[in-house]
């Protein structure tokens, strides 16, 4: 296997949980919604995506394991923010909190249990081409559903009524309730999609990139996949690259260390975020200082007068 | 304000009156401060374990109490004073992080016994006490070298603090004490615990020529990315071999349990006297997992090294040691160097051609 | 039949002062519930999570001092939420003030320098956590880059570089080379107030920025500005406000704080700086910030109660043996109930009966 071959396959895999869960998350704001929970959503995911996969013996069902947890938990966000009005930063964060606590105790049980690694597809003379074979062809479930998933959305998004209308109760709220949809009913779905992709990227994790679970062991992820959202200014398209671009941040800096290049670890470490900083300075330049993309009703509070 | 809660708590002093002081008389009761939880299945998990064999020794005469996750930073402070204040008359703070508020609360109780792991300032009722984890480093630096065929080890570093330096001197001084030709790669990946990153690292090791990797880091991780790209690897702080049955060589294995065992029943026997321990594989403070997955030859050079290093016939830092800088040091230990030197290490010895960290 | 949520008339001023006794009554029925599921005394919990701390006078210290910080973070950043602006990287702020006002103790250290150092330090912390702020205020005004984003990434940065510090140039070279300066000289530390406990003077320090916020807000213009912008943004625009200069100046007061807070936790209960000195203070104030409503008194007495949550949430781990991770738990189920209740104030459930359906819930 050829070094370049090799960066790539772990660029892929550090990339996709952030992918999965971020991907989840820009539906959400694209209907309006702003959810900080991702971090707790996530390691609920991991904490119940891996007891389902210990249990059954099966990949497949910690993956929905995974999916159900933190579309779970995510309806505890979606009953505050979208039922009660709460202010969504607050609860955002208070999900977090209590993602942490709860996938503690779930998974207390679970320290020092290993679980078989996902399989990876394997196509006889595909997967064993040079080079693209293996990257294109030798990859676990979970990298070709989460490009699926990005293209999913990309159709849902600009290809459908349904995704044209959830745009539109993103960029404002009461107009889209004056035409007659449901403010609430889009959000609470686009939520509950979210809280789903999030609690799948938190599962990947302990079945797929180091089968064990450990408290925490997300590791901020979840904060980096809020990032990538802003970062992607909210495109699908834009959202791979995002997190492939900080994926091969992260792991081009190990490999420079290891290579015997030596810079402080610690700006080393820093330089993924220094890089999402600057990129954004310049997309938001290119466009102007009036066009950032967000959608125009995120984060704030609908209530429908009757 | 604050008054306002005084007056409400002083109308509740009786409902919360009957949960104060509920211990059992005569029963020596111990703390415990975790940095991590203690589901890390590394650093705390270690000495979370010690605690439950402490436990089982010497059941029915102490009881324990530990605080997992204390940040060490204005929360630990409080965590020990709580302990003490809980009636705990002796008390282990198990991060170096916890030092400065481990003494304060010392200097406070005169009367309450404290511990802390991996530190330096000691007083009348503070004790301090490590593992010489380096002599296993040694160790698992002679089994790399026979191992590797393509003489290049993987070395996963969390933070450059002198622990970590040495480990990473001991592992080469033993593997050139084999072969003077092997190679070290380093990757410092600036945290104790992200499993994620961990394996990444490990890969990255991997796939630049690394055939034998060690980590200084706390996740079974790395040992998994071993197992599954079908090479060797070194595990740390608990027995992995669960998690790498064809890639485990050894592991490094914090056995805090018999020193807890011993320092508790010297505060009940009254002897109990600040000092300070830097155990090894001698004392069993520092134990090595089975020698597994190797011929049978190198085991026994294995168990030859560790016999020599309980014996004091192998020093793995022995006199002349030269830096990178091919100066040689001042061998302040006598025919090694000494404790304080070891303890505050912060260079690369000769024939590391990384670039020392800061540096 | 169907619930549906509708915005009072008038705030209810029953519900505000009710809301939390309400919030605190569900909790416990919850928390009970998961007690007792976990066999533990749910009564004999409550008692030692929410009493037994207020019952002892070095327990009560600790709440204050473990408050203030968040306190005093949470006042800042109110001010940024009231006007709609999104500063979530408070975090990153605190370290690089605790960094910038430890240069000079640093410097300083083993001179004998008079009792201008521990002054000239807060300054230092409040300025250098005013001007990290600035780095996404700028962004934003300058290049419309979302400050959510820059103010989170930036808060890894501030650790980093606080890393690199404590292990590099500032490292204590009697430590053994571990992570950590010297300690303090004493005219480089805040000063207790009562002797036996940690009370400082940041604690009053926090108690005077919340009464000035109290006042700022109330009677002056930038404080009606903060509030119009945030509750009517166009109406603010038309009325000829800068929101630019909104941004940087409440970005500005909140990095200030944030930083005041940074210095102060350094220099006071820590005593020298060295890695993870934030136990997440940044991102918990921002729960305080709502849970207090946005209000400055009600910010105080929201960091007052979450602190006493974490202490009693430690003596649960010592006496009932209750996993830390219970207590996360809790804080978040008390968290969901106080900002549910809260919500009550301004709106209330009707039941609706379904005459029909109406069409996509048209009004």
């Amino acid at each position: 296997m050829g070094l370049l071959e090799a960066i790539i396959l772990s660029v892929i895999a550090a990339s996709t949980p952030l992918l999965l869960a971020a991907a989840g998350e820009l539906v959400v704001e694209r209907s309006g919604v702003l959810n900080l929970g991702v971090e707790g959503m996530m390691i609920i995911g991991a904490a119940c995506g891996f007891a389902g996969a210990h249990f059954t013996g099966s990949t497949l069902a910690g993956a929905l394991t995974g999916i159900v947890a933190g579309a779970a938990l995510s309806a505890v966000f979606a009953g505050l923010t979208l039922g009660l009005a709460v202010n969504q930063v607050a609860t955002g964060l208070a999900l977090t909190i209590f993602g942490i606590g709860l996938s503690g105790l779930i998974g207390a049980g679970f320290v020092g249990v290993r679980i078989a690694v996902t399989p990876h597809l394997y196509i006889p003379g595909l997967t064993d081409l040079p080079f693209v074979g293996k990257i294109l062809f030798g990859e676990d479930g979970f990298v070709y559903f989460s490009i699926l998933l990005i293209a999913g959305i990309w159709w849902f998004l600009y290809r459908t009524r349904a995704g044209l209308i959830l745009r539109a109760v993103g960029d404002n709220h009461v107009s889209a309730h004056a035409l007659g949809y449901s403010v609430l009913k889009v959000r609470w779905l686009a939520v509950l999609f979210g809280g789903g992709c999030a609690g799948l990227g938190g599962a990947y994790l302990p079945l797929a990139y180091t089968p064990f679970f450990v408290p925490e062991m997300t590791a901020g992820r979840g904060w980096i996949a809020l990032a990538l959202v802003v970062f992607s200014s909210w495109q699908p398209l834009r959202l791979v690259g995002g997190a492939y671009l900080f994926g091969a941040v992260t792991i081009l800096q190990l490999q420079a260390q290891g290579a015997g290049l030596s810079l402080p670890p610690q700006l080393m470490t820093a330089l993924p975020y220094l890089a999402c900083i600057i990129v954004l300075v310049l997309i938001s330049r290119k466009r102007g200082t009036a066009g950032s993309a967000a959608p125009a009703s995120l984060g704030l509070v609908f209530v429908p007068d009757r | 304000m604050k008054r306002l809660i005084a007056t409400a708590a002083a109308a509740a002093l009786a409902l919360a009156a009957t949960t104060l002081g509920a211990s059992a008389a005569g029963k020596l009761k111990v703390g415990f401060i975790y940095v991590g939880p203690i589901g890390d299945y590394g650093w705390s998990y270690q000495h979370e374990v010690a605690r439950k064999k402490m436990m089982e020794a010497l059941g029915g005469k102490v009881e324990s109490d530990y605080l997992e996750n204390v940040s060490e930073g204005p929360d630990a402070e409080r965590s020990i004073e709580q302990l003490v204040r809980t009636g705990h008359k002796l008390i282990f703070a198990t991060s170096f992080g916890f030092m400065d508020a481990t003494v304060k609360v010392a200097k406070r109780h005169p009367d309450v016994y404290f511990e802390h792991a991996t530190g330096y300032k000691r007083l009348k009722n503070l004790s301090t006490y490590s593992g010489r984890f380096y002599e296993g480093r040694y160790v698992q630096g002679v089994i790399a070298a026979k191992m590797t065929k393509k003489k290049v080890l993987g070395y996963i570093a969390s933070f450059p603090i002198p622990e970590v330096i040495s480990g990473i001197n001991a592992t080469m001084l033993g593997a050139w004490s084999v072969d003077p030709s092997i190679k070290v790669k380093i990757i410092w990946v600036n945290t104790w615990f992200d499993p994620g990153k961990e394996a990444d690292a490990a890969k990255a090791l991997v796939d630049q020529g690394a055939d034998v990797l060690m980590q200084h880091t706390d996740s079974p991780a790395a040992m998994q990315i071993a197992e599954q790209r079908h090479i060797l690897a070194f595990g740390q702080a608990s027995d992995m071999i669960k998690f790498g049955p064809h890639a485990q060589l050894t592991s490094i294995v914090d056995n805090w349990a018999p020193y807890y065992i011993e320092r508790a029943k010297a505060v009940m026997d009254g002897t109990w006297k600040s000092e300070d321990t830097w155990g090894g594989l001698k004392s069993k403070l520092v134990v090595m997992a089975p020698f597994t997955n190797m011929p049978a030859d190198v085991k026994a050079l294995a168990e030859k090294t560790e016999a020599g290093i309980k014996d004091g016939s192998i020093l793995p830092f022995r006199c002349p040691v030269y830096g990178q800088d091919g100066k040689e040091l001042p061998c302040k230990g006598g025919k090694s160097l000494s404790d304080k030197q070891i303890l505050g290490m912060n260079f690369y010895v000769k024939g590391i051609d990384a670039k020392f960290p800061g540096k | 039949m169907q619930l549906v949520l509708e915005r009072r008339a008038e705030r209810s001023a029953w519900i505000a002062v009710l809301s939390p006794l309400i919030a605190i009554a569900l909790t416990l029925v919850t928390i009970s519930i998961l007690f007792a599921l976990l066999g533990k005394n749910p009564i004999h919990a409550l008692g030692v999570y929410f009493l037994e701390p207020l019952t002892d006078t070095y327990t009560l210290s600790e709440i204050a001092v473990k408050a203030s910080p968040l306190v005093m973070i949470g006042v800042g950043l109110s001010l940024c939420y009231m006007a709609n602006i999104w500063n979530i990287g408070a975090e990153g702020q605190f370290v690089i003030g605790a960094v910038c006002g430890s240069w000079l103790a640093v410097v300083t250290q083993g001179t004998h320098a008079g009792p201008w150092v521990l002054p000239a330090m807060l300054i230092l912390g409040a300025l250098g956590g005013a001007l990290y702020a600035m780095i996404p205020a700028l962004c934003k005004v300058k290049f419309g880059a979302s400050e959510i984003l820059t103010s989170l990434m930036l808060v890894y940065v501030a650790d980093l570089i606080l890393d690199y510090l404590v292990r590099g140039p500032w490292r204590d070279p009697h430590g053994f080379n571990f992570p950590t300066t010297a300690d303090f000289d004493p005219n480089a530390t805040v000063p207790i107030l009562f002797d036996g406990t940690r009370v400082h003077l940041g604690c009053l320090i926090t108690l005077a920025v919340v009464a000035v916020a109290a006042i700022m807000l109330g009677r002056t213009i930038t404080g009606f500005e903060i509030r119009v912008v945030g509750a009517a943004p166009k109406a603010a625009r038309f009325a000829g406000f800068n929101t630019d200069q909104l941004t940087n100046f409440t970005f500005a007061v909140s990095g200030a704080l944030a930083g005041l807070a940074g210095i102060i936790e350094v220099a006071g209960p820590i005593g020298h700086l060295q890695p993870g000195i934030s136990p997440g203070y940044g991102f918990i104030a921002i729960i305080v910030a709502f849970l207090g409503r946005l209000n400055p008194v009600g910010i105080l007495i929201a960091g007052l109660f979450l602190a006493l949550t974490f202490i009693g949430g430690e003596g649960a781990q010592i006496s009932m043996k209750i996993p830390l991770d219970l207590t996360k738990v809790f804080q978040g189920i008390l968290l969901f109930y106080v900002l549910a209740c809260d919500s009550m104030i301004v709106y209330r459930i009707r039941l609706l009966r379904s005459h029909g359906k109406p069409a996509h819930g048209s009004a």
